[in-house]
């Protein structure tokens, strides 16, 4: 594979690599959590915290970690990110807490943080690590935030809270589970849309 | 740097190194937030207790008492102004919601007749029985002014008083259930205070 440049590292993760349009990768607190545009924003940003964080540490110690066991310390070096992320998020954004509930915590097995530390950190240095994580979180938010949106206006008539048309014309389906599949496949459709044709 | 061998010793130490590392952070983050963690709890329930009883100048949660119920136990805070009390606060709840339990806190006035509410836990379904934030405070299922001793709070279907939420019969009867639990922890809180 060719070396990416530092803007390529960064910006791959938005549309040509993004891990949940394209790479397919974190589906469960994609279509968990997206009920609303602040839900998928909150998710995002948490998973884009640990993901630079925890990029940055594994590509720092990816020499003193014997192969054998890399998985389960870099599982540790995770972990241990989620948790600091998990007990701010419960002292200074406690409402926001409580509607991601299960998810945060889920952010240690999400596969885009692991399948980052796998693929990039452990073969690059700290600083490509670091913007790849950024990058990679930042087209997940991204993409999160436009499904939560989507969804929301759909489902409620709302925007980040703010109704823009009465909750009763909305269809429940959205707000649902089934309408996160429907919202998803369609954004998958045009992502796959503009990459093709560009 | 060459890559360390796997090697057992080699193995043995980092990964104890690392859990050691990440236990000895954890702890330090744990101390930080322990304070912002209850602060934000303990505001969240002062806030509850002044939106369904109003008007208090005491610190209700100081004087917090736990009443049994058929159900487990529930948390009862007493407003008072000037030393008199004017209503209380129930933190009641219910194992029937229709993805388990409901969380809510009451107001009842010194008669038993319900102030107003306020949802502080359910795992019901978004845009169904999610609405019980709202819609015990509307129309025909208002539930403020009722009183569990003279009015029938169960859903209008069950032939009670409440209108059930349109499409959430089982997340309204759950509600409503929490709310019977209030009404009679207030029973036995008055009686209580009145044995002193």
């Amino acid at each position: 594979m060719a070396q990416l440049s530092n803007k390529q590292n960064f910006l791959k993760g938005f549309i040509k690599e993004n891990p949940t349009l394209v790479l397919l990768l974190g589906m469960c607190p994609t279509l968990g959590v997206t009920s609303s545009a602040i839900n998928g924003l909150g998710m995002g940003l948490a998973t884009t915290f640990v993901l630079a964080l925890s990029n940055v540490a594994i590509s720092l110690i990816k020499n003193i970690v014997p192969d054998n066991v890399r998985i389960p310390a870099y599982i540790v070096v995770i972990a241990t990110f989620v948790t600091i992320v998990e007990l701010s998020m419960q002292a200074y954004t406690p409402g926001l807490y409580n509607s991601l509930g299960i998810f945060i915590p889920l952010i240690v097995v999400n596969c885009i943080v692991l399948g980052r530390a796998e693929s990039f950190a452990a073969k690059n240095s700290v600083f490509p690590s670091l913007l790849d994580g950024l990058g990679m979180g930042l087209g997940f938010t991204m993409s999160l935030t436009v499904l939560g949106a989507l969804r929301e206006l759909l489902g409620s008539g709302k925007a980040f809270g703010i109704t823009l048309y009465p909750e009763n014309y909305g269809s429940l389906i959205f707000v649902l589970a089934p309408g996160a599949f429907i919202v998803l496949g369609f954004l998958i459709a045009l992502v796959n849309h503009l990459t093709k044709s560009a | 740097m060459k890559k360390l061998e796997s090697t057992f010793i080699n193995m043995v130490v980092v990964l104890v190194g690392f859990t050691a590392m990440a236990a000895a952070m954890l702890g330090s983050v744990y101390e930080l937030t322990k304070t912002p963690i209850e602060n934000a709890r303990m505001a969240k329930q002062q806030k509850a207790i002044s939106d369904v009883v109003p008007g208090f100048d005491n610190n209700p949660v100081d004087e917090k008492t736990e009443i049994k119920t058929d159900e487990g136990v529930v948390a009862v805070f007493p407003a008072k102004k000037g030393g008199v009390l004017i209503g209380i606060a129930v933190e009641s709840f219910t194992n029937k919601g229709f993805s388990g339990l409901v969380k809510v806190m009451v107001g009842l006035d010194t008669t038993g007749t319900i102030i107003n509410y306020a949802v502080l836990e359910h795992k019901e379904t978004p845009g169904l029985g999610s609405k019980m934030n709202d819609w015990f405070r509307t129309g025909k299922g208002d539930i403020r002014g009722k009183n569990c001793n003279k009015n029938k709070m169960t859903v209008s279907k069950d032939g009670g008083d409440v209108d059930a939420i349109t499409a959430a019969t089982i997340s309204s009867r759950a509600f409503l259930d929490a709310v019977r639990r209030s009404g009679a922890a207030f029973e036995s809180y008055i009686k209580s205070t009145k044995e002193k």
